[in-house]
C-alpha cells in the first residue's frame, strides 16, 4: 500500500478521532515516524476538526483556565494576568474623585459665599466705628468745650472771689431802667470783666460802648466797644483798663463807636468805691 | 514550540506548557462538552474537571497511544458522557439523544470569536445529512469505527471513506494548513 492509498483509506480520520483500537493506533504511529506526508495529513485532518469543535463552543473558553489552575494549586502571577476582570468592574476610586470634586466645589462655593458674608459684615462693622469714632470726636470737642466753658466760669467765679478784685454795679439809667451791668476790676492786672447779661440786644447798627470815667472833672475815656455782643454766651467781655478808672459806664453808639459818649443813650453808671 | 517538547513538559508539571496547551485545545474541547451537555454552566463544570483529570493524569499519554488531541477529546467526551448520566443531570434535562453538533452551529447567530465560524457554518449548510451523522458519532461522541458502524448500519469501510469525504470537504472550506 502506497503512501497515497494508506492515506486515502480514511484511517487516519479514525486515528484523530480516536476511533480505532489501540493495536491500530500504534501502527499508524509507526507509519507517522517514517511518513512525513502521512504525518502532514494528520496535521491537516486535526486541524480541521479543532475549529470544527471549537465552533459549537458556546463561549470564549479561556476565561474558565484561571479556576482550573486555582483547582490544582498552581496560582503563580501568570494566572492572576489571566484572573483580570472579564468584566469592567465599576470604577469606585474614579467615581469616588468625580464625588470628592463636586463636594470640593461645593465646600469652596459656600466658603466663597461666607467669605462675602464676612467682608460685607465687616464693612458694616467698620462703617459703624468710623461713625462712632466721628461720635467720639463730637463728644471728646463737647467736653473740651464744655471743659473750657468750666474753665472759663471758674475763671470768672475766682476774680468774682478775689478781694483784691473790685466789683463795681453798674445800675441802669433813665433811658433803659432796667438794664444792669456789672464791672470786676482786677487793678494788678489792668483788667476789667463787664458781665454785660442785665443789657437788652442792641438794636441794628448800634454797639455798645464802655467808658472809664473820672469825675473831677468829668472826663470819658473809651475802652473800646461790644461788637460781638448778641454772638457771645456769657456775655461777660474782658477789656484791658490802665486808667485810674473812678465810675464806669456803658452807652449805645453807632457802629463803630463814638468819640465822646453820647449822653442821651447813657444805658449804664457805677462809681467804683473807695476802698477804706 | 513544538507539540512534542510542549506535552513533555506539560508532563513533568510545567504551568507555562500546561497553559500553551489548554490555549491551543480548550474551544475545542468546550464545543465537545457543550454539545453533548448543552448547558453554559455544566460545560464549564466539565470543563475544569476534564484540565484537573489530565493535569493528574499527564504521566497515562503516550504518544504511541494517538494524538495529544485526541487523548483529551477522549477525556473530554467521557467527562461530559459522565455528567449526562448523572442523577441530577438526567432530573434536569430532557433527552438529547436527538441533537447534533450542527444544531448548535445553526442556532447560533454569534460564532462567538472564532475566524472560522462563518465558514463552519457554510460547510455545515451544505453538508449532508450523511457527513453530520458521521462526524457527530466519530468526534463529538467518541464512538469507535465499529461503534459507528453498528448505529449507522453501513459496514467499517463504507463509515471509513465516507468520514474521509466529509472531513475532505471541512479542508476545503476552511482552506486547512497545520
Amino acid at each position: 500500500m502506497t503512501n497515497k492509498e494508506y492515506i486515502e483509506s480514511g484511517i487516519l480520520e479514525l486515528y484523530v478521532a480516536g476511533a480505532l483500537s489501540e493495536a491500530e493506533n500504534e501502527a499508524v504511529y509507526q507509519k507517522l515516524l517514517k511518513n512525513p506526508d502521512i504525518l502532514d495529513e494528520v496535521l491537516k485532518i486535526e486541524a480541521a476538526i479543532i475549529k470544527l469543535t471549537a465552533a459549537t463552543s458556546p463561549t470564549d473558553s479561556k476565561y474558565i483556565f484561571p479556576a482550573v489552575k486555582e483547582a490544582l494549586g498552581l496560582n503563580t502571577s501568570d494566572s492572576q494576568v489571566v484572573t483580570l476582570p472579564r468584566q469592567p468592574k465599576t470604577n469606585w476610586l474614579a467615581y469616588t474623585g468625580w464625588a470628592a470634586s463636586v463636594l470640593l466645589a461645593g465646600g469652596l462655593i459656600w466658603l466663597l459665599n461666607q467669605n462675602r458674608a464676612l467682608q460685607t459684615e465687616i464693612k458694616t462693622v467698620e462703617a459703624e466705628i468710623n461713625k462712632q469714632h466721628i461720635d467720639n470726636q463730637l463728644l471728646e470737642e463737647q467736653i473740651h468745650t464744655a471743659r473750657a466753658n468750666l474753665k472759663e466760669a471758674n475763671k470768672l467765679l475766682d476774680v468774682i472771689r478775689d478781694k483784691e478784685i473790685i466789683a463795681v454795679p453798674l445800675p441802669g439809667q433813665d433811658v433803659y431802667p432796667e438794664a444792669y451791668a456789672k464791672v470786676y476790676w482786677d487793678k494788678k492786672a489792668n483788667t476789667i470783666y463787664l458781665d454785660a447779661q442785665g443789657l437788652p440786644e442792641p438794636p441794628r447798627g448800634k454797639v455798645y460802648q464802655v467808658w472809664s470815667l473820672t469825675l473831677s472833672p468829668l472826663s470819658p475815656t473809651s475802652l473800646g466797644t461790644l461788637d460781638d455782643f448778641a454772638n457771645d454766651d456769657n456775655k461777660v467781655f474782658t477789656i484791658t483798663n490802665t486808667n485810674a478808672s473812678e465810675a464806669f459806664g456803658i452807652t449805645l453808639e453807632p457802629a463803630g463807636g463814638s468819640e465822646t459818649p453820647t449822653m442821651e443813650q447813657l444805658y449804664t453808671l457805677g462809681a467804683v468805691q473807695t476802698t477804706p | 514550540m513544538q507539540l512534542e517538547l510542549l506535552v513533555s513538559k506539560f508532563q513533568s508539571k510545567d504551568e507555562k506548557a500546561f497553559e500553551a496547551l489548554y490555549n491551543m485545545y480548550s474551544d475545542s474541547m468546550h464545543g465537545v462538552i457543550y454539545n453533548i451537555v448543552r448547558d453554559n454552566d455544566i460545560a464549564e463544570e466539565v470543563m475544569q474537571d476534564v484540565f484537573i483529570k489530565a493535569w493528574h493524569n499527564a504521566s497515562s499519554y503516550s504518544a504511541k497511544k494517538g494524538r495529544f488531541f485526541t487523548w483529551l477529546i477522549n477525556i473530554a467526551r467521557n467527562a461530559a458522557i459522565d455528567k449526562t448520566r448523572s442523577k441530577t443531570f438526567k432530573n434536569s434535562k430532557k433527552n438529547l439523544d436527538a441533537t447534533f453538533f450542527v444544531d448548535i452551529l445553526e442556532n447560533q447567530d454569534n460564532l462567538n470569536s472564532q475566524t472560522d465560524a462563518i465558514g463552519i457554518k457554510k460547510f455545515v449548510k451544505k453538508l449532508a445529512k450523511k457527513c453530520i451523522e458521521v462526524i457527530e458519532l466519530l468526534y463529538f461522541k467518541g464512538y469507535t469505527q465499529k461503534e459507528a458502524s453498528k448505529t449507522l448500519e453501513m459496514p467499517i469501510g463504507t463509515i471509513k471513506t465516507r468520514n474521509r469525504n466529509c472531513i475532505n470537504e471541512l479542508r476545503n472550506m476552511l482552506d486547512v494548513s497545520p
